[in-house]
C-alpha cells in the first residue's frame, strides 16, 4: 500500500486541491512558426505540445478519402516526460492508443467534408508527465485546430474525473491516478455538451457514475474557459500587430482583415472557428497565423 | 473558489526525482466554533474548550509527532477533548507507523473527541520552506510552531475570548524554542499532570525516560544478512519454515520445511536457539551437528522474517502483561488479580489477540436507526416471496443468533424442492463501512465458557417476524440427486424454531402429521441419503474430545435435567443434527461451485489438504499389536478401516483412535481460488472437491464475503468494487480469517482450561484416562469425561450453590520426574514407543487406560514459566510405577461415578 494518504480528513488531496478542483492551467497557441497551427498547454505538471498541418494533400495515395478529409494522429512521450528516463517506441500500443482516442474525439467534430481529399495532420508531443494524458492531448488538439484555422462545430474540452474513498474527484495527477481508483475521462463539446468521448480503463459503480461523469463535465467547462481566453488574447495580439501594419500598408487584403477583425470581436462564443468556415476568410486567418508572412498573399 | 497557484517543487528520496505540485490554498479554516473570519460550516472545535491548573485560560492542544507516537493510549482517553492535529504531524505519524496513525485515525473520526486536522502545509500563511541546512525534522517541527502562531494570532483577531493553542512536545529544543517565541508549550507530563478532573491520565502515561540503553544485554546470536540466507537456502546449508511452538513446552518449537519433496520436522529446542522468534514467524533454521540431535533434526534459528514485524506488534499487548518480561514495550496495565476469573478471561481474550471491545458508535452508526423494531418495508420487490413456505429453523437449545432455517415441499413431478435460507446479513453490512471493516478484522464471533465475543452487534440476528434471507434451493429426485439448484435473495416467515431435541420429537411421535412435522421426515430421509453418498465418496467421520462445559450455576434449572439429557443427549442430537448439516454441506459446496464459475480467480474456498502419511503411519503402527491396521491411501480407505478398528471390551477405543486420527489431519483453511492450482481445492475430510462457508453470516466473515461473491453471482446489475476481484486483497483476507478462526478456537479451549482450573481449585480428583501420546519423560493423558458435584460458596453474594461440573475431554501432561535433576523412573523406548518402568516391568504405551489424579497447581508468583498462569497437575495413580505413580488419599474423593456416565460423548469433528 501507499503510504501516501488520497485524501485527508480535512478534504485535501495529496497536492492540496479539494475533490473538485482542477490543477492549474496554462496554455499558449502558436508557438510554433513552422506549423500551420500550434499550442502548448500545461495542466498541472503534465505539458503537452500539438502541431496541426493540413489540410494538405496526402502524402499517400491510400490515405485519401474521396469525400472528406482525413485525420492522421501522432502521440509521442518525450525521453525526460517521466521520472526515469526512458526512449519510447514509436510503436508503442499505449501511444497508438491515445492517437486513436484523439482521431476517434475529433472526427465529428471538425468539418472534414469540407476539405475532401486532403489530409490533416496532427502531432503531439507529451513533454513532462503527471497524469491525465488523454486529456491534455485533446486539449492541446482542440487550440492547435483553432490556431490553425480548421473549421470545428465547437471547442472540444476533455478532463479526468474519478472516485476515492467514495467521494467524486476532478483531474486525477499521477499518483491519484496510479492507486487502485477508478478513472473516467469524459470529452465534451464544451457548449452543447455533447459528449465525443467517454473512456475508462477501471471498474466504477453504477451509482456514483453519473456524480463522476456529471463532475468531469464541469471541469471541461472550466477548461473551456482558460483555453478561450487564451485563444482570444492570442487573435487580439495579432490583430493589434496587424492594424499598426496596416496604418503604413493599405493593401486591399488587409482591410479585409480588418474588417473581420472588427466582427470577431462581435461574436460571442467560438468567433474564429464559425467565422472560419468560409474559405476566403479561412485563408486569411491561415496567413495571419504565420505571421511572419503578413506581406504574402 | 479561492486556490492560490504557488507552485513549488518537491524532491523524493532516492534516485528517481519525483517532483509534484503542491498547491497552497486561503480557504483552509479554523474551525473554531465562534470564529467570525473563517467560512467553515460545521465547526469541530468548541468554543468552550477545557482549561487545566496549569493553563487557566480554555485553550486547544497542539501535540508533536512524537506525543503522538509516545503517548496514543493518553491521546486516545476520551477527557482529551478539542485537540489541533497539524497535517505535518499527521503526516509523519503516517511514515512513522501505520498501526498508531490509523488509532489516531479513529480518535478523530469521532465527533465526541473534537480532533481537528489543520492543514497548515496547504494554508498559505502557515506553510513554511525548508531552510539550508535545516533538518527535516526541524523544518517539521518549525511548521507546527508557525501553525500554532499563526492559530494564536487569528484567535485573537476573530473573537474578543481570549482562548489560547498550547504545544505539547517532550523534545526539550523544540520546547525552548516554542517558549523563545512566545509560544504556550509543555512537556506532556507536565501537562497531563494539571489536568485535575482524571487525574488517571497520569498512570497512562508512558515513561520515556527509563528507555535508556545502559543495561541492555546482547545476549542472543545475530541474526544471518538477507543475501546469507539467500544463500544459504538455495544450496540447502539452511532452512525456511514458520516456527510452530510446542503446545507442552513454550521452549520447544518447531518448523515443517519440504526437503527434496517431503515434508520433514525440525525442532528447534531453548531459548538461545530459538532466537527471539515467536509462534508464527517464518525463519530460516541451520541445523546443529548430528550428535546434538534428539529424536529429530534439530537446529538454530539464524534468521527471522521481516515481515513479520506485525505479528509482534499484535503479541505487544500479550508481553506487556507477563511481568518478568525484560524488554520495555508495551504498556503495563492492571487487569485486576491474578487468578480471578473475569481477569484470567480478559487476558485470556487478549492472549489469543481476540478484539474484544464494545462495538464503537460509528459501527453501531451503521446498522439501520430502528433498531429491534426494524420491519422489512420495501425490500418485496427485488426479492423472492417466500413467506408462504413452511419454513423452520433447527438449532442446539438456548441458541442466539439463528442464521439458517429450512423448508421442504413435494413438487408436481413428484422431486423434492429443498430450500436452505440463510440470514441476509449483507443487507446490513455493506462493504466499506466501519461496520463492514470491524467485522472483517474480527473474522468470526468466538465463543468462550462464560462469554461470547461478537463478530456483529447483536440487533442484526433478530429481526422481527419476516426475515431476509438469501436462499440456496434445490429440486432433488427420490435418490436425493441434485436435479436443479437456484439461489434467490428472499423474505421469509419462520413459522418454527426447534431445537434438535423438539425436531426429533416431532419426527418420532407419529401422532403428529402437520406439514411442518411431515416436512422434517422428509428432509430426514433425503438428509440421510446424502450422507450415506458423501460417505460413499469417502468422508471421514471423525472426532475430536468434546472440548465442552457444562455449568449449573445461578441457574434455577433442577440439576436432574442434566442428567437425564447428558446420556440421552448424544442419541437424541444425532438423527436432527445430521439432517441440519447435511443440507448446510450441500448449500456450501452448491454455493462454492457457484461463485467459482463467476469467479474463478477470486472466490473465497475453503480447503483441507489430505494428512501427511508420515504421522499417520506412527499411528497405524501404534494399533498394529491390537491386530487392527489403518488404510490410509485415500479417505475412503481410512474412513473404513477407521470403522473397523473396534475392540468390543473396550468402548472408548474407537473413539480415541478417531480423536487422534483427527491430530493428524491437516487444519482446514479459507484460501482464494486463483493463488493456487485447482487441483489442491479438494477438502480432504468431507471428500469434495470445492468448498466454501456461506451459511454463518452472523458469526463468520467468510460467508459474508461468500454471500457478496454469490449476489453478483446471480444479480448481473449488482455494482461492486475490487474487494471481490482483487486476488490479493481475498487472499490477504483470508490470511486474516485463518488466524483468527485458529486464534478462536486455541481461546475457546484455553476458556475450558481456566474454567476448569477454577474448579479444581484445592481439590484433587482421581479418574480414569487415556493415553494419547508417550513423551521422553512423561506421558499425556486424555479424561473423556470428568463429572463433578461441588459445593460452592459464591463470594460475590454469599449464597451456597450446588454446582454440577461436567467436563470433557481434559488433557493434560503427566510428567514422569516431577522435578528436573531427579533419575527418571521410567525410559523411553523408542522402538516400541513406550514408557517403560526402570524398576518393574511395567510399561506405559499409546492407548492405555490409567488412572490419574488431577489437581491444580498454582503459581501466582509469577516467577514460573506459566506466567502466573494456574496450571493442572496430573498424576498417574495406576498401573503403579515406582517414583512415578503417587498414592491418593480417598477423603478428597468426592465423586461417585455411575456405570453409565463413564458412556463417553464425543462430539463428531464438524469438519467445514
Amino acid at each position: 500500500m501507499s503510504r501516501k494518504e488520497l485524501l485527508n480528513p480535512a478534504g485535501l488531496r495529496v497536492d492540496g486541491r479539494r475533490a473538485t478542483d482542477i490543477r492549474r492551467i496554462s496554455c499558449k497557441p502558436s508557438v510554433l512558426s513552422q506549423a500551420d497551427g500550434s499550442a502548448y498547454i500545461e495542466q498541472g505538471n503534465t505539458k503537452c505540445l500539438a502541431a496541426v498541418y493540413g489540410p494538405r494533400e496526402p502524402r499517400q495515395k491510400s490515405a485519401i478519402l474521396h469525400n472528406r478529409a482525413n485525420i492522421s494522429v501522432g502521440v509521442s512521450f518525450a525521453p525526460f516526460a517521466t521520472s526515469e528516463r526512458k526512449k519510447w517506441s514509436k510503436s508503442d500500443k499505449r501511444l497508438l492508443e491515445i492517437a486513436s482516442f484523439v482521431k476517434q474525439t475529433f472526427e465529428p467534430v471538425i468539418q472534414t467534408t469540407s476539405f475532401p481529399r486532403s489530409q490533416i495532420d496532427i502531432f503531439l508531443q507529451i513533454l513532462q508527465f503527471d497524469g491525465g494524458t488523454i486529456q491534455i492531448c485533446i486539449n492541446a488538439t482542440t487550440m492547435a485546430l483553432v490556431d490553425a484555422g480548421i473549421p470545428m462545430n465547437d471547442y472540444v474540452c476533455a478532463c479526468t474525473a474519478g472516485v476515492i474513498q467514495n467521494v467524486p474527484i476532478l483531474d486525477l495527477n499521477l499518483i491519484e491516478e496510479s492507486s487502485d481508483s477508478p478513472e473516467v475521462t469524459v470529452a465534451i463539446l464544451a457548449d452543447s455538451e455533447k459528449v465525443t468521448l467517454l473512456q475508462s480503463e477501471s471498474r466504477l459503480d453504477v451509482d456514483s457514475f453519473q456524480a463522476v461523469a456529471q463532475l468531469a463535465k464541469i471541469g471541461c467547462k472550466e477548461i473551456r474557459n482558460v483555453m478561450d481566453a487564451a485563444l482570444r488574447k492570442n487573435i487580439k495580439d495579432l490583430f493589434g500587430k496587424m492594424e499598426a501594419k496596416i496604418k503604413t500598408d493599405q493593401s486591399a487584403d488587409f482591410r479585409l482583415g480588418l474588417n473581420l477583425s472588427r466582427r470577431l470581436e462581435n461574436f460571442k462564443a467560438g468567433p474564429i472557428i464559425r467565422s472560419a468556415v468560409n474559405g476566403v476568410r479561412y485563408t486569411h486567418i491561415a496567413i495571419l497565423s504565420g505571421h511572419q508572412n503578413l506581406g504574402g498573399k | 473558489m479561492l486556490r492560490s497557484k504557488t507552485y513549488l517543487k518537491r524532491t523524493k528520496k532516492g534516485i528517481v526525482k519525483a517532483v509534484q505540485e503542491h498547491y497552497l490554498r486561503d480557504d483552509i479554516w479554523c474551525s473554531v466554533e465562534f470564529c467570525s473570519i473563517c467560512a467553515h460550516t460545521q465547526p469541530i472545535l468548541s468554543a468552550n474548550p477545557a482549561t487545566t491548573v496549569l493553563v487557566p485560560t480554555p485553550h486547544y492542544l497542539v501535540p508533536d509527532t512524537n506525543v503522538f507516537f509516545n503517548q496514543i493510549d493518553l491521546i486516545e482517553h476520551p477527557a482529551l477533548k478539542d485537540v489541533i492535529v497539524m497535517q505535518t504531524v499527521y503526516e509523519e505519524l503516517r511514515h512513522l507507523n501505520l498501526t498508531i496513525y490509523n488509532r489516531l485515525k479513529k480518535v478523530i473520526e469521532d465527533p465526541q473527541r473534537r480532533f481537528y486536522v489543520f492543514s497548515n502545509e496547504h494554508h498559505r500563511k502557515t506553510y513554511v520552506e525548508r531552510l539550508k541546512q535545516e533538518s527535516p525534522n526541524d523544518r517539521n517541527d518549525r511548521a507546527i510552531r508557525e501553525a500554532i502562531k499563526w492559530y494564536t494570532s487569528h484567535l485573537q483577531d476573530s473573537s474578543t475570548n481570549d482562548h489560547k493553542v498550547v504545544l505539547l512536545s517532550d523534545d526539550a529544543a523544540n520546547l525552548k524554542k516554542a517558549k523563545s517565541e512566545g509560544l504556550l508549550a509543555y512537556s506532556v507530563e507536565k501537562y497531563v499532570e494539571s489536568i485535575t478532573e482524571t487525574p488517571e491520565l497520569v498512570n497512562m502515561l508512558r515513561n520515556m525516560s527509563v528507555s535508556d540503553d545502559s543495561e541492555k544485554k546482547v545476549t542472543y546470536d545475530e541474526y544471518l544478512s538477507s543475501a546469507q540466507i539467500a544463500n544459504g537456502l538455495k544450496n540447502g546449508t539452511l532452512y525456511q519454515g514458520t516456527l510452530s511452538i510446542s503446545m507442552h513446552n513454550y521452549l520447544e518449537g518447531s518448523i515443517a520445511p519440504v526437503i527434496d519433496g517431503q515434508e520433514n520436522q525440525i525442532m528447534i529446542i531453548n531459548r538461545d536457539r530459538m532466537n527471539r522468534a515467536i509462534q508464527g514467524d517464518v525463519v530460516a533454521v541451520q541445523l546443529l551437528p548430528r550428535s546434538e540431535w534428539r529424536r529429530t533434526p534439530s537446529a538454530v534459528i539464524v534468521e527471522e522474517d521481516e515481515e513479520n514485524a506485525i505479528l509482534q506488534d499484535l503479541n505487544e499487548a500479550e508481553i506487556s502483561l507477563d511481568q518478568t518480561s525484560n524488554t520495555d514495550f508495551g504498556e503495563l496495565q492492571p487487569t485486576g488479580a491474578a487468578g480471578d476469573k473475569t481477569t484470567e478471561t480478559e487476558v485470556l481474550l487478549l492472549e489469543h489477540d481476540v478484539p474484544f471491545q464494545d462495538f464503537s458508535t460509528q459501527v453501531l452508526s451503521c446498522l439501520p436507526s430502528e433498531g429491534e423494531s426494524w420491519k422489512v418495508t420495501n425490500e418485496y420487490q427485488h426479492r423472492m416471496d417466500f413467506r408462504n413456505l413452511n419454513v423452520s429453523s433447527i438449532d442446539p437449545p438456548g441458541c442466539e443468533d439463528i442464521d439458517d432455517a429450512l423448508h421442504v415441499r413435494i413438487l408436481p413431478n413428484g422431486n423434492y424442492e429443498v430450500g436452505v435460507h440463510i440470514a441476509d446479513v449483507t443487507h446490513f453490512v455493506k462493504p466499506g463501512t466501519s461496520l463492514d471493516e470491524e467485522a472483517a478484522v474480527r473474522g468470526t464471533t468466538v465463543y468462550l465458557v462464560n462469554k461470547r465475543v461478537d463478530m456483529l452487534p447483536a440487533l442484526l440476528g433478530s429481526t422481527g417476524v419476516e426475515r431476509l434471507a438469501f436462499s440456496c434451493m434445490w429440486e432433488l429426485n427420490d435418490d436425493a440427486d441434485v436435479v436443479k439448484t437456484q439461489f434467490a435473495k428472499s423474505v421469509i416467515i419462520s413459522k418454527a424454531a426447534l431445537t434438535y431435541e423438539e425436531a426429533q420429537r416431532r419426527i418420532d411421535d407419529l401422532h403428529m402429521q402437520d406439514d411442518l412435522t411431515k416436512g422434517l421426515r422428509i428432509l430426514n430421509q433425503l438428509a440421510k441419503k446424502l450422507r450415506g453418498k458423501r460417505i460413499e465418496r469417502g468422508a471421514l467421520t471423525l472426532a475430536s474430545p468434546e472440548v465442552r462445559f457444562k455449568l449449573e450455576n445461578d441457574s434455577q434449572d433442577p440439576l436432574d435435567v442434566e442428567v437425564s439429557l447428558a446420556a440421552e443427549e448424544m442419541k437424541e442430537l444425532r438423527e436432527t443434527n445430521a439432517l441440519v448439516e447435511e443440507f448446510m454441506l450441500l448449500a456450501n459446496i452448491s454455493v462454492a461451485e457457484e461463485i467459482f464459475r463467476k469467479f474463478p480467480a477470486s472466490s473465497l474456498l475453503r480447503k483441507h489438504p489430505p494428512p501427511t502419511s508420515s504421522k499417520l503411519e506412527k499411528l497405524s503402527k501404534a494399533i498394529d499389536e491390537f491386530g487392527l491396521t489403518l488404510q490410509y491411501d485415500s479417505s475412503k480407505a481410512l474412513a473404513e478401516s477407521l470403522d473397523k478398528a473396534v475392540i468390543p471390551q473396550e468402548p472408548y477405543f474407537n473413539t480415541l483412535l478417531r480423536i487422534l486420527t483427527t491430530r493428524c489431519m491437516m487444519q482446514a483453511t479459507y484460501f482464494c481460488s486463483g493463488s493456487i492450482p485447482q487441483k489442491e481445492f479438494m477438502h480432504y475430510g468431507l471428500a469434495t472437491q470445492i468448498y466454501t462457508h456461506f451459511t454463518s453470516p452472523i458469526r463468520r466473515y467468510s460467508d459474508i464475503v461468500v454471500h457478496r461473491l454469490l449476489e453478483a453471482c446471480i444479480d448481473e446489475n449488482l455494482s461492486y468494487g475490487s474487494e471481490l476481484t482483487d486476488i490479493k486483497k481475498i487472499t490477504q483476507l483470508c490470511e486474516v480469517l485463518n488466524y483468527r478462526h485458529r486464534m478462536a478456537q486455541q481461546a475457546a479451549r484455553s476458556s475450558v482450561e481456566l474454567h476448569t482450573h477454577l474448579f479444581f481449585k484445592n481439590r484433587k480428583e482421581k479418574n480414569e484416562g487415556f493415553v494419547t501420546r508417550t513423551l521422553k519423560n512423561g506421558f499425556i493423558a486424555l479424561i473423556p469425561r470428568l463429572v463433578l458435584m461441588i459445593f460452592h460458596q459464591d463470594l460475590s453474594d454469599s449464597t451456597e450453590n450446588i454446582l454440577k461440573f461436567i467436563s470433557y475431554g481434559i488433557e493434560g501432561i503427566v510428567l514422569a520426574a516431577q522435578k528436573p535433576g531427579l533419575i527418571s523412573p521410567v525410559v523411553y523406548n523408542t522402538r516400541t514407543n513406550s514408557l517403560d518402568s526402570t524398576s518393574s516391568s511395567t510399561k506405559i504405551k499409546l492407548f492405555d487406560k490409567v488412572l490419574v489424579q488431577i489437581s491444580v497447581d498454582e503459581d501466582l508468583v509469577g516467577e514460573g514459566a506459566g506466567g502466573m498462569r494456574q496450571k493442572l497437575r496430573i498424576e498417574l495413580v495406576e498401573p503403579f510405577i515406582f517414583g512415578f505413580s503417587v498414592s491418593v488419599s480417598e477423603e478428597n474423593n468426592s465423586v461417585r461415578r455411575s456405570d453409565e456416565e463413564i458412556g463417553i460423548q464425543v462430539k463428531r469433528m464438524k469438519m467445514d
